[in-house]
């Protein structure tokens, strides 16, 4: 309860706890829970670190209602993805793609596919190196937000541009 | 067609020998015209197998539900009965059936064999004319009695209907649980009628779309569980695994040929679509059958195996196509109202089944093979993937409500929805064939 306390007093950390969180579900395989971040610590990500790369640019992307058309809100959080990247060259990098519950299963594995291959192709249009790029799609078995409406279909169209590799 | 089941279940048919008065009808005999409009459900009177204490009740109450839950059939209460059976044997007071409105009466005995095996016969009466239509016995091991009852109610079915059952079958299907963002889901099989259950997978790796083989005891299904989302075979009954093919990409929607030789599936291509292929089992040949900038997906064999039909968007929104089983020909046969997907070929080859999204609902529904005579036969807000029961007369899907996915059944004219019970959340049913 303490914690909580503590951090009612500071509304930056709650939406930095936020986002985390959701991250954390979307990116099973980047450890990425405050723990893991250092959290607790700072407050302020390590300019490189994969904390920083998902609170301070942004590591995720929106579609539009089936469709893998990168939006012009998109393509901004994805130049800044492409600069970030080509700075921390260290990371190998997987996005995945992701559709909302209002399309069939086999189908939405396939819009997933398209859209983390969308994303992916920006980002090596803007500089990133191909192999260092891999694919996955979720299609509709993924989703962050589960309410049965609009907001949280929004939210599920999405792309996620997840770190591994050496210093993540 | 040899069943990997059939040494452990040792079921023999034989024909019981009339014992009513050999003659001939006085009336035509009982019949349900299934092909009718609307099918009033028969009034039958299922009583209670003698002998085997307890047996005895739940097979003739397995063979009640199967009867009632296809919609065709209205069993009597038993307390309504008048006539005591005391030998199934013998011939049953006609009258004392007739009063209670049982156009049709069963009666059965269930008894164990010293080698321990259990035989069940049953005799099927048509009451108004007053004469036995079908009598048969079958054995099985102690373990199977509920498929005795379920053979007993397809031959029940048939003798009534004049076509196949559909009762002693099986059903694969993704059992889910857990928080939605968070399901586990897992590969399981159970009778047709939620019995039975077992789980093939263990619910580490996201499992999805299983479909059964033609005619072995064999699934094909897609598993997250090497990273990367992928084809395989599942030989159900030693759990043998075996990945299909070597692609670079994605594989997906994967379904048997007819003669069980094939799987057709999606191969995802670098440039982000997905198109068709067929892999040969034994040869491992593929062969491409779509080459779409498209979405190319849910690919089904006719019956015959000569045709195709699948989900592509390549008009922009994903509608129906038909192929030549050689990729050669392809039309679109969807042209209504809305987005169309997951078609399934119907094992009799004159419709296919579909899910259809209009008007921010989920409609399960059939055309002809030439996308005409559209018609819907359930409607909800989020529903999908039909599956054909091996007779073609019932479809069962998905439906989710109440915080996840349910199965449903639903017979060919849009009547009687049925829930199908599952423990947990239960989505991508496929029916199996009839067991042997």
């Amino acid at each position: 309860m303490g914690r909580i306390a503590a951090l009612t007093r500071s509304p930056v950390l709650i939406a930095l706890v936020a986002s985390l969180a959701i991250a954390g579900c979307a990116s099973k395989k980047t450890p990425n829970s405050a723990a893991d971040l250092g959290l607790s610590g700072a407050g302020a990500a390590t300019p490189g670190s994969a904390q920083d790369f998902t609170v301070n640019i942004g590591d995720r992307i929106f579609f539009d209602t089936d469709s893998s058309s990168i939006r012009a809100d998109a393509q901004t959080t994805l130049s800044r993805q492409a600069q970030w990247l080509n700075q921390y060259g260290q990371y190998a990098i997987v996005i995945e793609g992701h559709a909302d519950e209002r399309g069939t299963r086999e189908y939405n594995l396939a819009l997933g596919a398209r859209r983390a291959a969308a994303t992916r192709d920006f980002l090596v249009a803007r500089g990133v190196a191909a192999q260092r790029l891999k694919t996955i799609s979720y299609g509709k078995e993924r989703p962050v937000a589960v309410c049965d409406d609009i907001s949280c279909w929004s939210q599920n169209r999405r792309a996620v541009t997840t770190l591994s590799g050496a210093g993540s | 067609m040899k069943s990997i089941l059939k040494p452990l279940l040792m079921i023999a048919a034989m024909a019981l020998g009339m014992t009513a008065a050999a003659t001939l009808p006085a009336r035509a005999l009982v019949e349900l015209n299934v092909n009718k409009g609307n099918v009033e459900p028969l009034p039958i009177a299922i009583t209670d197998f003698q002998g085997g204490d307890a047996l005895g009740a739940e097979i003739s109450g397995i063979v009640s539900a199967d009867l009632k839950r296809s919609g065709l059939f209205a069993p009597i209460d038993k307390s309504a009965f008048i006539e005591k059976i005391s030998n199934p044997d013998a011939t049953p007071r006609f009258e004392d059936w007739k009063v209670i409105n049982a156009q049709a009466l069963v009666t059965g005995s269930v008894s164990k064999e010293a080698d321990g095996r259990v035989r069940a016969q049953y005799r099927l009466w048509d009451t108004f004319a007053g004469q036995q239509m079908s009598g048969e016995q079958f054995f099985a091991n102690d373990a199977n009695t509920r498929r005795v009852a379920h053979i007993i109610a397809d031959a029940i079915y048939e003798r009534l209907t004049g076509e196949k059952g559909y009762f002693d079958t099986r059903v694969v299907f993704i059992d889910e649980s857990g928080a939605k963002n968070a399901r586990k889901k897992r590969l399981a099989i159970m009778d047709q009628d939620g019995a039975n259950i077992r789980y093939l997978s263990d619910g580490r790796s996201i499992v999805l779309t299983p479909r059964f083989s033609p005619n072995r005891q064999e699934i094909t299904y897609m598993s997250y569980e090497s990273g990367q989302p992928r084809v395989y075979l599942l030989q159900i009954e030693t759990g043998q695994r075996e990945l299909v093919g070597n692609f670079p990409g994605m594989t997906f929607a994967p379904r048997f040929s007819p003669d069980g030789q094939k799987v057709i599936m999606s191969l995802l291509r670098e440039d982000g679509n997905s198109n068709i292929f067929a892999m040969d089992l034994r040869s491992r040949s593929t062969t491409r059958l779509t080459n779409s900038t498209a979405i190319d997906t849910s690919p089904s064999y006719s019956p015959d195996g000569s045709k195709v039909v699948f989900t592509s968007d390549r008009g922009g929104r994903a509608q129906i196509y038909v192929m030549g089983a050689d990729g050669s020909g392809q039309t679109r046969i969807s042209f209504g109202d809305g987005v169309y997907s997951t078609p399934v070929w119907s094992p009799r080859g004159d419709l296919i089944a579909f899910t259809k999204q209009t008007a921010g609902e989920f409609q399960i529904g059939v055309m002809r093979i030439d996308g005409s005579g559209e018609r819907i036969l359930s409607t909800g807000f989020q529903q999908e993937g039909p599956t054909w029961a091996p007779n073609g007369r019932v479809l069962m899907f998905f439906r989710d409500s109440a915080g996840g996915p349910k199965l449903v059944s639903v017979d060919l004219t849009g009547r009687n929805e049925q829930p199908i019970p599952t423990a947990n959340f239960a989505s991508d049913p496929a029916w199996s064939p009839l067991l042997e």
